[in-house]
């Protein structure tokens, strides 16, 4: 391996990294302050997908696209914390992890019944339709440049508002003790809405930008969903620093691994856990 | 006092074990020329029963909520498959041992990394668990990969050179079945009521107490967790013999989610309610299957409906039905907090200390 | 000196954040002595009793208990080297009888790990010991009543039964008051006046009449730190004592 291709590798596990932080954040989030475990948390991001491809196709331009899917997002995210988490929040996990795959049924197959079964994939936008040349036979997709600076911008706003808000205060004060969110004076009903929205808007997003890179495909969420629990469990719960040191870690290992052990790929990620479980069984930043 | 439950629930498992049992007494007459693809069916859901009622140790009795319980089941199918002779048929006496050894030494390993784990963290790795054992399957070319592996004979069950049951045979691996699952319910029940099931409550309502106590709930925990994953690993085996195949399928996690939908429908924590479960889901999945190619849909709708309306499922409504009052409801699983924490205390003594 | 002591602190710290809950506090309970803990809300009476229980891991600091350090050890631990405590909320198994609670916690101290797996003579015995602490509690006629369904004071006596029933050395009381009526603080009050004899005591209580009554020492504690300690006729008459806690404490009371 030289050292050009190396260095692609490395941006490839960055981006692949900074992408799950976006979702990881979210879920993350949604524990940390509500306490609910979001199985269709990944059916969000492919939802994310299907949207940006429905509307780039009939708006004929992915940023509009974008534009119009993030709000329709945010209110799907309204809709069910509304009407079905809001039952949830003084039961056990059990019913939260119910009623989220009973979730995902649904979301996955109004998928089919929407846009069917059938794999899309959706054109790089200009203006990063355009690929740097490394070496004679490397380039890199700008595109995939683009989308790194998105996830960092978006991770920067992030750290600031948990850093600099009144709201940081209280995810923070949330992920160490879910009780004292309550017992800060704010209203709790309008905070969960309000984090579980923009949980739900963050993998949407995350499923939007990344839709040029990979195909849009019917339970591309479950798959993600799954390496997501991964990192957050690394991170540990409720830590969004952990998530995205999580989220890094992980995106680098499966790109290398893909690489370099081709045979244990798909293993990595879970032996990576288990180590840190035997270590640290409430994750490396609990 | 624990586990304790009303005549009528003992009456209607009984007649319903009954009717089960004699089902090839009634079978043609109902089903016609159907009967024998609705006893398989039938066997079908005895197995699932099984299994259902091995995850409701777990998450019934001891509280912890395992998304990754399929991986159990799909051990007990591979080990078959893969310890299974391609052109004769494996002794029962060899295969069940060894599907238990196997799949307790897997429980005690992955229990061993996931139960010093609480809560949501605990659902997370047991799904990751469970996933990474479905990669490794469905990636490794001695299990066949995707595709699994065939059991082209069910084994056999000789004493000496006779054959005591012949499992090739339907009707005779239906009633197989049926006894383990009624073996399979009595040990549960002994265990339940057996002071380590007292202890396993305990946990379950305040595990901090426990330790306070002096007791290691941990090893309590990781006992209940091979045990669980025993049970569920000889349903695998079942299964895999049903079949004739061991597939990747039968251990991902939407198979674990399946088992936790048929917890919920029959009523968890009560070892009877996941058997009415399985049977539930299985016959509404039929109907539904019937219904339309996006049948999906509607099993989600009932889940969803299933947690928010009768979250005691088919059990809550025999223990205690809706038009009965129940006299004391303090004395049932509680679901959120104790009565105890929540309503006794009185507001003085909160606001004093902390 | 040490021997004579049943449990010794020194330089006992423990911090949460920049707060420091318990500075360096050098305390000692001496064997069957009633040891009260006194001290304003948020003194750190709560978080010294967790630090002795091994709830919580001190900051710096020993414990001693029968010259063996134990800080850093767990509260399963702790309670299989004889230190059982009480909660200040109400802390049963509300699902189980009177007598099954009892018999929970009287079973892990009589064999190892596994030891709901015993022969029945081991079953009578557990059976007898649950029996003899709900004698001495008074709590022989609510034995096969579910914890859930007794009165409030009747779990708190419960709840002391339970830590009885661990067949404990040293008992750690927090509030075991806390929230009852006046007949139920003098029905417990008696109770640990008997225990006195048999058992070594460290209680929080916040109600004055019982703990001048029942503690032979008192400690008293303002900000984390050791105010003063020492035998309970020096606390009543001390002035220091007066002025900073008990002053305090009655403003509190008729404001």
């Amino acid at each position: 391996m030289d050292l050009a291709f190396f260095g692609v590798q490395l941006l490839n596990g960055l981006q692949y990294g900074l992408l799950l932080f976006l979702i990881a954040s979210g879920l993350t989030l949604i524990f940390g302050i509500m306490g609910i475990i979001n199985l269709a948390h990944g059916a969000m991001y492919m939802i994310g997908a299907y949207l940006v491809y429905d509307l780039t196709l009939r708006l004929g331009n992915f940023w509009v696209a974008i534009l119009v899917a993030v709000p329709i997002a945010i209110a799907l995210g309204l809709i069910i914390e509304r009407l079905f988490l809001d039952t949830l929040y003084k039961r056990d996990h059990l019913y939260q992890v119910l009623l989220t795959f009973g979730l995902i049924l649904v979301l996955n197959e109004a998928q089919r019944i929407i846009w069917g079964g059938d794999v899309h994939s959706v054109p790089v936008p200009a203006p990063f339709d355009a690929s740097l040349q490394l070496t004679d036979n490397l380039q890199y997709s700008v595109y995939r440049l683009f989308v790194m600076g998105v996830c960092l911008a978006l991770a920067a706003a992030i750290y600031w508002v948990i850093r600099h808000t009144r709201l940081g205060i209280i995810i923070r004060a949330g992920a160490v003790n879910r009780d004292m969110v309550e017992g800060l004076g704010i209203n709790v009903r309008t905070l969960f809405t309000l984090i579980f929205s923009a949980g739900v808007a963050l993998t949407a997003f995350a499923g939007m930008i990344a839709a040029p890179l990979s195909s849009v495909a019917p339970g591309m969420g479950d798959s993600i969903l799954i390496t997501c629990f991964v990192v957050v469990v690394i991170g540990g719960i409720g830590s969004i620093k952990g998530a995205f040191w999580g989220a890094i870690l992980i995106g680098m290992a499966e790109t290398f691994g893909s690489v370099l052990i081709p045979s244990l790929a798909s293993m990595v990620i879970y032996l990576i856990m288990a180590a840190v479980l035997l270590v640290k069984p409430r994750g490396l930043f609990a | 006092m624990l586990h304790r439950y009303p005549k009528r629930v003992a009456i209607i498992m009984l007649v319903l074990t009954l009717l089960v049992a004699v089902f090839p007494l009634w079978g043609p007459a109902v089903f016609g020329d159907q009967v024998d693809f609705i006893q398989e069916k039938l066997t079908l859901m005895v197995i699932l029963a099984l299994f259902a009622m091995s995850l409701d140790l777990l998450v019934g009795i001891v509280g912890l909520v395992s998304l990754g319980h399929a991986l159990f089941f799909g051990i007990g199918a591979y080990t078959l498959a893969l310890a299974s002779p391609d052109y004769s048929a494996a002794s029962l006496w060899w295969m069940l041992p060894l599907v238990i050894a196997v799949s307790a030494m897997t429980a005690l390993m992955v229990g061993l990394l996931v139960i010093r784990t609480k809560g949501i963290f605990f659902i997370m790795t047991t799904l990751a668990f469970g996933q990474m054992f479905f990669y490794f399957i469905s990636t490794s070319q001695f299990a066949g990969g995707t595709d699994g592996v065939f059991i082209m004979f069910r084994p056999s069950v000789t004493v000496g050179e006779a054959t005591l049951l012949d499992l090739s045979d339907p009707q005779t691996f239906f009633y197989f079945c049926l006894g383990l699952l009624i073996a399979g319910y009595l040990f549960l029940r002994w265990l339940t009521r057996s002071y380590f099931g007292q202890v396993l409550d305990g946990i379950h309502d305040n595990e901090h107490r426990m330790q306070t106590l002096g007791y290691a709930t941990h090893g309590y925990k990781l006992a209940a967790f091979v045990i669980s994953g025993v049970i569920a690993a000889i349903a695998g085996m079942l299964a895999a013999m049903q079949y004739g195949f061991a597939n990747p399928a039968q251990l991902g996690w939407h198979a674990s989610g399946e088992v936790l939908m048929m917890l919920i429908l029959g009523g968890m924590g009560t070892i009877f309610g996941p058997i009415l479960g399985a049977f539930a889901y299985e016959i509404l999945l039929y109907v539904f299957e019937h219904l339309t190619i996006h049948w999906p849909i509607l099993m989600g709708l009932t889940i969803i409906g299933a947690v928010l309306v009768l979250p005691r499922g088919i059990a809550g409504l025999i223990i205690a039905p809706p038009g009965e009052k129940s006299a004391d409801t303090s004395r049932r699983k509680s679901e959120t907090v104790s009565p105890v924490d929540a309503s006794a205390q009185p507001v003085a003594a909160q606001n004093k200390e902390g | 000196m040490h021997s004579e002591a049943m449990l010794v602190t020194r330089g006992l710290t423990r911090r949460f954040g920049g707060l420091v809950a318990v500075n360096a506090v050098d305390f000692d309970v001496k064997p069957g002595e009633i040891h009260a803990i006194l001290g304003p809300n948020g003194a750190g009476k709560s978080t010294l009793i967790n630090l002795l229980s091994g709830e919580i891991p001190p900051s710096e600091g020993e414990i001693l208990f029968r010259d063996q350090p134990i800080q850093g050890k767990s509260v399963r631990q702790t309670a299989r080297l004889g230190i059982g405590r009480s909660h200040q909320k109400t802390n049963i198994f509300p699902r189980l009888t009177c007598l099954q609670n009892c018999q929970l916690a009287a079973r892990v101290h009589m064999g190892g790990i596994f030891a709901s797996w015993r022969s029945r003579a081991h079953a009578r015995m557990v059976d007898e010991r649950a029996r003899e602490v709900l004698e001495t509690c008074h709590l022989m006629a609510r034995a096969d009543t579910p914890a859930a369904d007794m009165s409030y004071g009747e779990q708190r006596q419960l709840q002391i039964a339970m830590v009885l029933a661990t067949a404990p050395s040293l008992m750690l009381l927090d509030e075991p008051m806390a929230g009852m009526g006046h007949e139920e603080t003098a029905q417990v009050t008696t109770l640990l006046e008997r225990l006195s004899d048999r058992y070594t005591l460290v209680l929080i209580e916040h109600d004055m009449d019982s703990v001048f009554r029942l503690a032979d020492r008192i400690t008293v504690m303002v900000d984390g730190c050791v105010l003063e300690s020492g035998p309970t006729e020096q606390i009543r008459r001390s002035e220091k004592v007066r002025d900073v806690y008990l002053g305090r404490h009655h403003e509190e009371a008729t404001a």
